[in-house]
């Protein structure tokens, strides 16, 4: 009877092993993960949904406060803003007066600059044409926080409002700093395409109602 | 800009006093020091355009600049 049994328990510790050789592994896996990222526990021990909500918020009010009402507007309602690149800057002056003075006319061709960004939040800049809505490429930047741990992302408004005035002000430096790839790595070029549709359909609502607000 | 606050404030005073302006500089380069980028959100008048300007020095603070927005530096993503 007894070696029978011995038999059975010596049976049974060999199915066991590799159930319990795994667990120890993952476990073991676990623990290096805890000692090399300790940042990440304690961005998670961090993470507190109100604080970002009400972070989110704040960041709303200051992105509504630098950027313009059309922007603003823009970012509400599509979730993304578009800037014009600085070709139009440097031929500018001249462009924007004369925006000014027939605001309610149909876009010149000639104020239309020659390439423009997408900026979402915490996805990488579009660059394209607008006049003929070719997409040209990504630049992936972030704006990560270096100096204290736990969370590093930036609230939304707060990373579009980042790329806005790295990109109103210092152009060149912002996209040196980005990596750029072909449009497709991280977004999707169709999802993009639409998106340009609805901005085109969005400015023309806009259109129509401020001149009707006129009439 | 701080990640999980949003917008805070770190210091405010009249530049025109000499205690406040010492305090905004000695913030500015404190900031400027931890990596963060600044900038002052500006207006073109009649243009209804806005954009901002990338401070390196407090001395570039344009004198009528209302905030100065301080933002951590890019990094290709």
């Amino acid at each position: 009877m007894l070696p029978a049994l011995l038999v059975l328990a010596l049976i049974a510790v060999v199915l066991a092993a590799p159930v319990v050789l795994r667990a120890a592994r993952v476990r073991r896996a676990a623990g290096r993960a805890r000692v090399t990222r300790p940042g990440e526990d304690l961005a998670a021990l961090d993470y507190d949904p109100g604080r970002e909500r009400r972070a989110e918020q704040r960041a709303r009010q200051l992105l509504r406060s630098c950027v313009n009402e059309e922007e603003w507007e823009m970012y509400r309602d599509l979730g993304f803003i578009r800037v014009a690149g600085s070709g139009q800057q440097r031929r500018g002056a001249a462009a924007r007066r004369r925006a000014a003075d027939r605001a309610a006319a149909p876009p010149d061709p000639a104020d239309i600059p020659p390439y423009a960004y997408l900026l979402y939040p915490h996805k990488p800049v579009v660059a394209f044409v607008p006049a003929d809505g070719r997409l040209l490429s990504e630049y992936c930047v972030e704006f990560p926080d270096l100096t204290g741990v736990g969370r590093s992302r930036l609230p939304a408004s707060d990373d579009v409002l980042a790329k806005w005035m790295a990109l109103t002000s210092d152009e060149s430096r912002v996209i040196g700093q980005a990596n750029m790839h072909l449009v497709g790595r991280q977004l999707d070029p169709a999802r993009v395409r639409r998106d340009l549709w609805r901005l085109a359909e969005w400015e023309r609502r806009r259109a129509g109602s401020q001149e009707a607000r006129r009439a | 800009m701080k990640p999980g606050y949003g917008e805070v404030l770190i210091s405010e005073g009249d530049p025109r006093v000499r205690e406040d302006e010492e305090r905004l500089i000695a913030e500015f380069r404190r900031q400027l020091d931890e990596g963060m980028w600044a900038a002052v959100p500006t207006s073109t008048p009649g243009s209804g355009r806005r954009q901002a300007l990338m401070v390196h020095d407090y001395s570039d603070v344009p004198p009528e600049a209302e905030r100065v927005i301080f933002f951590p530096r890019a990094a290709g993503g």
